[in-house]
């Protein structure tokens, strides 16, 4: 046996376990997937091939997926813009601060610790719609008192809120990182060169910074199509069958999914909708990365 | 008469200075407020009695603190939180293990040793982190069901033990700035890979190891779908599904909720009190290397 074979199979001793997750735990599952989605599935009976119907039914007979994939949008499309630009103005504003940098930090992180049952336990108290903190904080200052997540027009905010209060700690954390990673001596140099503290910010600091921005705004989007705890618990009421809050109007993705597969056994239709969310999400995935091009400056590399 | 001026223009961007921290503060504090508020009120409602919850003006300390709250939530039969306790730290710790140990051992190949295929491998390790998880769940469901493992810890904890990866990215990036002679000086001595990788390794990238424990840990202990898809028997279930069991019982009795819902959220900010240089260190690794 040659040094270098030796070495391989050395070498993939080590790397075995991860190889078979990929293989058992990924690729399998993956192709599965794809498989499952093209059959009636009931997981009782083997599944039976009916090519597309799935999809068929997906987007032409069911008409509670539109609703779910206009939930998922409307909730992503609002909280991982906010997301992001909460998480930034807090860093900066940490990045700017002088003293307090370690309390301020743990308060706005403290949060993302919380697990999500908890959170949506808390807000469900806190958005009551008779006398929660928030109604009672809306009537304080003389506003009337809104429904939230009763209210077909308030409960994807009510979604959102809890997001904010809940997603913001991690990117902002990663995004006081890359503001105390600004070379000093970039500042310095702009300084000389006559430029106030804004442009400095905006033409400076900012472009450094969109190599974060853009690993916070991928993880972020990924998470936020897939988001189900927030929205199963909050509509939670045992059966399947009942509304998803208010003319299902935090019936989210996800959740449809799960009671397609979990509450209804179609497997087969829930794999298709994992397909579709899959492809959207590669294909957006793609479309960032692309994009990034344009607008995300990695240090070395020539400005274009 | 230069003099006078400079004094006068280094007072005023003092001023400018302390007006700017003043405002930078103002808002941070009047942010973390909205932050730490409804932390305080989960704290808060849980020592209340039933009639002090919802009310407008909202009350901010109970007349009296009903601290027996506890009491009664933690020791109702609808939440058994020393099993559910029980429960969670087995998932937690036996994922953990499984993670760390896993995730080290693939870390060190892809970081020290030379194979045919290495960077394809890594490649697509690196890809899987953006995977989305729903395209791989339901048939991971079905196959732990024909395996007659659904009801059980197995489909939640077996695929920790092959490593995931993420910590297996974390742990290469961290094993790369260990220099090589300190493992070449070991080599020279006949010392095999495991032995280097448990000897030299090891206690050279232990805040790495630590870093991925505890977010596993918290990761397991905050898992709600895996749970929920994969027990059925009440007497499995860990600390999330026994609350989220526990409040479609008893929906109105806010206090007890939150009273029960404390208790699982304790120890994981305890843990952050007393781990904050490697959470934040974690974090802040996540995001630069990625």
């Amino acid at each position: 046996m040659s040094r270098k074979t030796r070495d391989n199979l050395r070498a993939y001793l080590f790397v075995s376990p991860w190889l078979i997750s990929l293989l058992v735990f990924t690729a399998y599952p993956m192709l599965a997937s794809f498989y499952f989605s093209m059959t009636r599935y009931t997981i009782v009976r083997p599944p039976v091939w009916i090519g597309l119907e799935n999809f068929r039914v997906m987007f032409t007979k069911d008409d509670l997926f539109w609703v779910a994939v206009w939930n998922t949008l409307y909730y992503t499309v609002v909280s991982v813009p906010l997301q992001m630009l909460v998480a930034l103005f807090l860093a900066t504003l940490l990045n700017l601060s002088t003293r307090g940098i370690g309390f301020y930090r743990t308060a706005f992180y403290l949060p993302a610790l919380v697990p999500a049952v908890v959170t949506t336990l808390l807000w469900m108290l806190i958005l009551d719609p008779r006398a929660g903190l928030a109604n009672a904080a809306l009537e304080a200052v003389g506003l009337p008192k809104l429904g939230w997540m009763y209210s077909v027009a308030w409960s994807k905010p009510s979604l959102i809120i809890i997001a904010l209060w809940t997603g913001v700690g991690q990117p902002m954390l990663i995004f006081l990182a890359g503001l105390k990673n600004v070379p000093q001596s970039l500042l310095e140099a702009a300084i000389i060169d006559g430029t106030n503290a804004w442009q400095r910010y905006w033409r400076v600091i900012i472009p450094l910074l969109t190599p974060t921005i853009f690993f916070n705004l991928l993880i972020t989007l990924i998470a936020s199509f897939q988001v189900f705890t927030t929205a199963f618990v909050a509509t939670a009421s045992a059966s399947g069958a009942s509304p998803a809050g208010p003319l299902n109007s935090m019936l989210v993705y996800m959740v449809h999914l799960y009671r397609q597969g979990f509450s209804y056994f179609a497997m087969g239709y829930a794999s298709a909708m994992a397909v579709v969310l899959f492809l959207v999400l590669v294909v957006l995935t793609l479309i960032l990365v692309r994009s990034s091009r344009e607008w995300v400056h990695y240090e070395g590399a020539s400005p274009r | 008469m230069t003099g006078v001026y400079k004094g006068q223009r280094s007072n005023a961007m003092k001023v400018q200075k302390l007006l700017g921290q003043g405002v930078v503060h103002g808002l941070l504090f009047s942010i973390s407020l909205l932050f730490l508020i409804p932390l305080w009120w989960l704290f808060v409602t849980s020592i209340k009695p039933l009639d002090q919850i919802l009310t407008i003006p909202p009350i901010w300390w109970p007349q009296p603190p009903q601290w027996e709250n506890y009491v009664a939530a933690l020791t109702s039969p609808a939440f058994p939180f020393w099993r559910l306790m029980g429960n969670t730290l087995f998932y937690c710790v036996t994922s953990t293990i499984g993670t760390v140990v896993s995730s080290a051992v693939v870390a060190y190949a892809f970081a020290r040793m030379r194979f045919t295929g290495r960077d394809l491998l890594f490649g697509i390790t690196l890809a899987t982190l953006l995977l989305p998880g729903v395209v791989t769940l339901i048939p991971t469901y079905v196959l732990f069901q024909r395996m007659g493992l659904v009801g059980t810890y197995a489909p939640l904890i077996i695929p920790y033990f092959f490593g995931s990866a993420f910590n297996i990215f974390l742990l290469r990036q961290f094993m790369l700035t260990i220099p090589v002679e300190l493992s070449d000086a070991a080599y020279v001595d006949g010392a095999g890979d495991f032995l280097i990788l448990w000897r030299i390794m090891v206690p050279l990238v232990k805040p790495a190891l630590i870093v991925v424990a505890i977010f596993n840990f918290i990761y397991a202990w905050n898992d709600f779908l895996g749970p929920l898809l994969y027990l059925d028997d009440s007497s499995r279930y860990p600390l999330s599904i026994g609350l989220y069991a526990f409040r479609t019982r008893f929906a109105l009795q806010w206090n007890l909720i939150t009273a029960a819902a404390l208790a699982i959220t304790i120890p994981l900010i305890a843990a952050f009190f007393v781990l904050q240089r490697y959470f934040i260190e974690g974090v802040t690794l996540t995001g630069l290397k990625g």
